[in-house]
This record gives C-alpha cells, sequence and structure tokens, in this order.
C-alpha cells in the first residue's frame, strides 16, 4: 500500500518535473530572440531590448509610455504606433481595430507587436515626454454623492509638466481578483503646481478602476500613473472661449481656466456652462462664484435639467445644449471646449454648429 | 463483422477515422469541447482555424499518450492515474508547439498558434486520449482515432460556424443570442448525427 503511494506519487513529481524542465528549457530556446533594437522617429532614440516580449512593454521598460488603456490586452486600441520596419504580419487581435488606411500607414497595436527582430517604428514626439510617476493620496475628497477629487504628492519623479488640459493614466491595483488596470482622468490641478496632481473622478457602476478608487484606495497610500497624454488644451488665438462639460468632465475646464487666471490672459471672455441633473450633483459652486467674482472676463453658468419646480433653484434650468443655444445665438466667432460623455459632445456639437460656430473652433475630449 | 485486429492496416485506419468523426463525433454525441466552440464559432475562419488546431492536437496526442499508457503506466502499475498524467502531457505538449510554431512560421502562428492556449485544457482531446484507452488499439489505430476525432470536431465547429454566420443577422429573441441560439444550432445537429449512429460497430 505504502509502496503504492510513494509510486504513484513519485510518478507524478517526477512527469511534472520532466515536463516542466522541458519547457523551460524550450522557452530557453526556442524562444530567445537575442537583444533587437528599436529605432524610435529614425534615430531620435535607439533602444537594445531583449526580444520576446511586446512591443508595449519594451518601450515602457525604456520610459516610453504609449497610452493604453486594457494593459495590454488588445481591446482598447489606443496604443496605435507606426511600424515602418520589422512589425510582422498584422496579427487576428488587431485586425478589427485597424482601418485600411491605416493598415496603409503601417499602424499596429504596440501591444500586440512582438519584439522577435530589429524594428523602425514612429511616435508622435509629444509621448517622449511621459513618464510614469509614484504618487502619494493626499486625500480623495468627496464632490458629491458619487464624484471625488484625489490630490495627490508625487514621490518619483517629483514634478510633472503639463498643458492644461491634458489627461493622465491612472493604474489601480489587483483587488478581490480583478486585474491591475489603467484608465484615463484628466487634470483638474494647475500646471503651475508642480509637485502635486489633481483629478476629478466620477464612480462607474462596476466599473474596475473607479470601484478601486472608491471603495480600496486610501489617503497615504502610493499609487502610479502615467502621463501626461492628450491634445486638448487652450489654443493660441484670440477667440472667446464657451466650455461646455457635466460631471466629473469639469476636470480639463477646471485646469483650463484657473491657469489662464494665473498667466493673466484676461482678453479672452470665457463662459462655462456646467451641466447637471439635480442640485446634489453641482460641485465648486462656491470655487466658480469667486473665479467669477475676481476675473471679469470670466462667467459661469450652471444649468440643472431634471431639478423640481418647487425646490427654490433660481439659475439655468433644461438641458445644457438648450442652455447654450438661448445664452449664444451666434457662436461663429467663438471657439469651444468640450468634455464629457460621447452623446453629450455630440449634442453640443451639433447645437454649436447650428449657431455658426466652425467645426475646427470646436475642441473636445470624450471619454466614456 | 471482422474484428480489427484480423482487418488489413489500411481497412482498419479508415474504418477508425469514420467511426471517429460522425457515428461518434466527439462534440455532437459526446457533448466535448463544448466552452471552445461556445466561445470561438462566432466566424468560419476562426472556426477552422481552432478546427485545424485540435486536429494537429488530438492526433499527436493521442498517439503519445498511447506510448505513455503502454509503455509508462501499465508497466508501473498506475493506470488510475491516466487521467491527470494525460492532461499533463497534453498542456506541455501544446504549450510545446505554440512556442515552435511561433518561432517558425508567423503566418502559421497567426492562423493557427493563437488557438493552441485555449484547447490547452480542452476536455475534447483529452476526452479522446481517454476513449481511446477503451478500445485494443495498437498504435497506429490510436492515431488514426485521434485524428478521425480532431476531425469530427473540426467538422462540427466549422458547420456551427457558417450556421452562425449565416444567421448572425437575423432578428433573434434577445434571450437567445449569442450562446443560446448556439445551443439549439448544436442540439439540432446532434439530432441529424445520430442518422451517423449504429452505422459502423468496432
Amino acid at each position: 500500500m505504502l509502496a503504492q503511494i510513494a509510486i504513484s506519487v513519485g510518478f507524478l513529481l517526477a512527469c511534472g518535473l520532466v515536463l516542466a524542465g522541458l519547457l523551460l528549457l524550450a522557452e530557453k530556446k526556442i524562444l530567445n530572440y537575442g537583444t533587437c533594437h528599436i529605432d524610435v522617429n529614425s534615430g531620435r532614440k535607439d533602444l537594445a531590448v531583449e526580444g520576446g516580449s511586446s512591443l508595449l512593454s519594451s518601450l515602457a521598460e525604456n520610459n516610453i509610455f504609449i497610452p493604453s488603456a486594457c494593459g495590454g490586452r488588445g481591446s482598447c486600441a489606443y496604443c496605435k504606433v507606426t511600424v515602418r520596419e520589422g512589425g510582422g504580419m498584422i496579427g487576428p487581435v488587431e485586425e478589427p481595430y485597424l482601418t485600411p488606411e491605416e493598415r496603409q500607414a503601417h499602424v499596429r497595436l504596440a501591444c500586440q507587436v512582438k519584439v522577435r527582430r530589429d524594428l523602425r517604428i514612429e511616435i508622435p514626439d509629444e509621448l517622449f515626454n511621459v513618464s510614469r510617476f509614484r504618487a502619494k493620496l493626499v486625500h480623495k475628497k468627496p464632490l458629491t454623492h458619487d464624484i471625488v477629487e484625489l490630490r495627490m504628492q508625487l514621490l518619483e519623479p517629483g514634478e510633472i509638466t503639463f498643458e492644461a488640459g491634458q489627461y493622465v493614466q491612472l493604474e489601480s491595483a489587483e483587488y478581490k481578483g480583478r486585474d491591475s488596470v489603467m484608465r484615463g482622468y484628466s487634470i483638474s490641478s494647475v500646471p503651475s503646481d508642480k509637485d502635486h496632481l489633481e483629478l476629478i473622478i466620477r464612480r462607474v457602476p462596476d466599473g474596475i478602476c473607479t470601484t478601486w478608487v472608491f471603495d480600496h484606495l486610501q489617503s497615504g497610500q502610493e499609487l502610479h500613473f502615467s502621463g501626461p497624454y492628450g491634445f486638448f488644451h487652450l489654443s493660441d488665438t484670440d477667440a472667446p472661449l464657451i466650455c461646455i462639460a457635466g460631471g466629473s468632465g469639469m476636470a480639463p475646464i477646471w485646469s483650463i481656466l484657473r491657469d489662464m487666471k494665473e498667466k493673466g490672459i484676461t482678453h479672452r471672455p470665457a463662459t462655462y456652462f456646467f451641466g447637471a441633473l439635480t442640485r446634489r450633483d453641482l460641485f465648486f459652486m462656491d470655487e466658480f462664484r469667486q473665479l467669477e467674482k475676481e476675473c471679469p472676463w470670466f462667467s459661469f453658468v450652471p444649468a440643472l435639467s431634471k431639478e423640481p419646480d418647487d425646490s427654490g433653484w433660481t439659475g439655468e434650468r433644461g438641458l445644457i445644449t438648450d442652455v447654450v443655444a438661448r445664452r449664444f445665438p451666434d457662436a461663429s466667432t467663438h471657439e469651444a471646449y468640450l468634455c464629457g460623455s460621447p452623446g453629450m459632445i455630440d449634442a453640443s456639437v451639433a447645437v454649436l454648429r447650428q449657431n455658426g460656430m466652425p467645426e475646427e473652433n470646436i475642441f473636445y475630449d470624450k471619454f466614456s | 463483422m471482422t474484428p480489427l485486429a484480423d482487418m488489413s492496416l489500411f481497412a482498419s485506419f479508415a474504418l477508425i477515422f469514420v467511426s471517429a468523426a460522425f457515428t461518434d463525433n466527439i462534440l455532437l454525441a459526446r457533448f466535448l469541447g463544448m466552452c471552445s466552440c461556445l466561445g470561438v464559432s462566432k466566424k468560419v475562419d476562426t472556426s477552422l482555424g481552432l478546427g485545424a488546431a485540435v486536429i494537429f492536437v488530438t492526433a499527436c496526442t493521442s498517439a503519445l499518450n498511447y506510448l505513455v499508457y503502454q509503455y509508462l503506466l501499465l508497466p508501473l502499475g498506475l493506470d488510475y492515474l491516466r487521467l491527470i498524467t494525460f492532461i499533463v502531457v497534453i498542456a506541455a505538449f501544446t504549450q510545446l508547439v505554440e512556442m515552435i510554431i511561433e518561432r517558425v512560421s508567423e503566418k502559421l502562428y497567426n492562423s493557427l498558434g493563437i488557438f493552441l492556449p485555449l484547447i490547452t485544457v480542452n476536455c475534447a482531446i483529452l476526452g479522446i486520449s481517454l476513449f481511446m484507452l477503451n478500445k485494443p488499439y495498437s498504435f497506429l489505430q490510436a492515431f488514426a482515432f485521434g485524428l478521425g476525432g480532431g476531425f469530427g470536431w473540426f467538422l462540427a465547429i466549422s458547420l456551427i460556424g457558417a450556421i452562425r454566420e449565416r444567421i448572425n443577422e437575423a432578428a433573434l429573441p434577445r434571450g437567445l443570442e449569442g450562446p443560446g441560439i448556439t445551443l439549439i444550432i448544436i442540439g439540432i445537429m446532434a439530432l441529424g448525427f445520430i442518422g451517423f449512429s449504429g452505422m459502423i460497430k468496432i
């Protein structure tokens, strides 16, 4: 009996060890691509990396951070880069995300390109300024029932340089069997506050990252993010501004307006339309009223769409797009800055176009 | 009927292949390998890719497991460990093949290799390796059984994939979309495959 047990256990053990050893050996022998060189933007950077992993992670190891929300699973299609040489065939995972024009232009998903040989790639120049930051959460302040403000102190690197309106990718930690993911959030703090960063985050029911932020993240805890990313920022024209954003979409607008104040840009009148459902969804009211008082060029228009009639609210009522249309029947000389859900952006763009605003004057940051 | 051992090699080979593919179809008669079938049969291309990978793996692993069983497990008196041993052998084999394919041909890897991790723990493959032991097969016959079983699964998933692609545009009741209608399709096809049963008895 004992011998029987010993034999069976010994056999299974030997079986497992032999096969595992075989696989390890095979991995070393077969999947060894040696050192590969990645040429970024025609000689701007030449990286020597160990072949075998994805282009996305190889670049991240060398401190070049391509935006990615899904963490390399090939489902967000944010990590598009141009691979001039050595990328190999387009794989079945990335196929659905590439348009015929992109294929023509050698665009690939960085997470799906494996570094097997020397590569020649092109990325937007801005991405060279992106770093991965380690930061400590200073506070998590509830702004409404489903929106919080995070304030972080940067630890490593200790300072960030960005343009008001840009976003960062926050990395959630693993919790309760859910993997770490990266999600983009606009920066709400001002660029002059170099060693801190603030984000405004709205709870997404069942969202992996926001659930982590709301239920697991504690003050004093360390966290990671990369950035800055994005092309949403104040133009250098003299056109007056119409800003439209609701909920956590306020973040980039809040940053841009205060940045204008700090830089002394007073010749561009700005109106911020803050759309919300009811009074409990409003926040930063005092701050905006204060800004309005200090800056004669700025006016603040909060509007509620679902506030009960008898609640004593004396401000604007109705859909934010209707309010904008009422206040600016002629918007042809203005510029618009929009941030919010795709539905709200599309509706706002339609209204602004109708009121004469050229499409190239409308800037937006869509998030879903 | 002549017993298998008395037949010519080719005849027994063909008979085992056909019976494994049709009368004993692993997917439609035994209902094994259902999870990957439901997941991947949305399109014909991917169905064909996964099916081809399954043919390759079942043929190779049934031969491999036959050797392991005859020359390791039986002599050591450990045939009750066949299930766990087979799983480990299959998993290691698919991993190894994936690595080799990845290195050898990118084209083959994109059409076949990406499915290998999916079938590392596919029950159809383990099932074929286990069912093969119920009959007194020789090494080559075991290989034929694996090849036929894999082909049967390939046939079934490509048919299902083609039907699903056809009904993709059809307006279905919401509760039936996706896996629901697929299970019904598989059920109807299984009824059809019952027609083969009893045609060959080995």
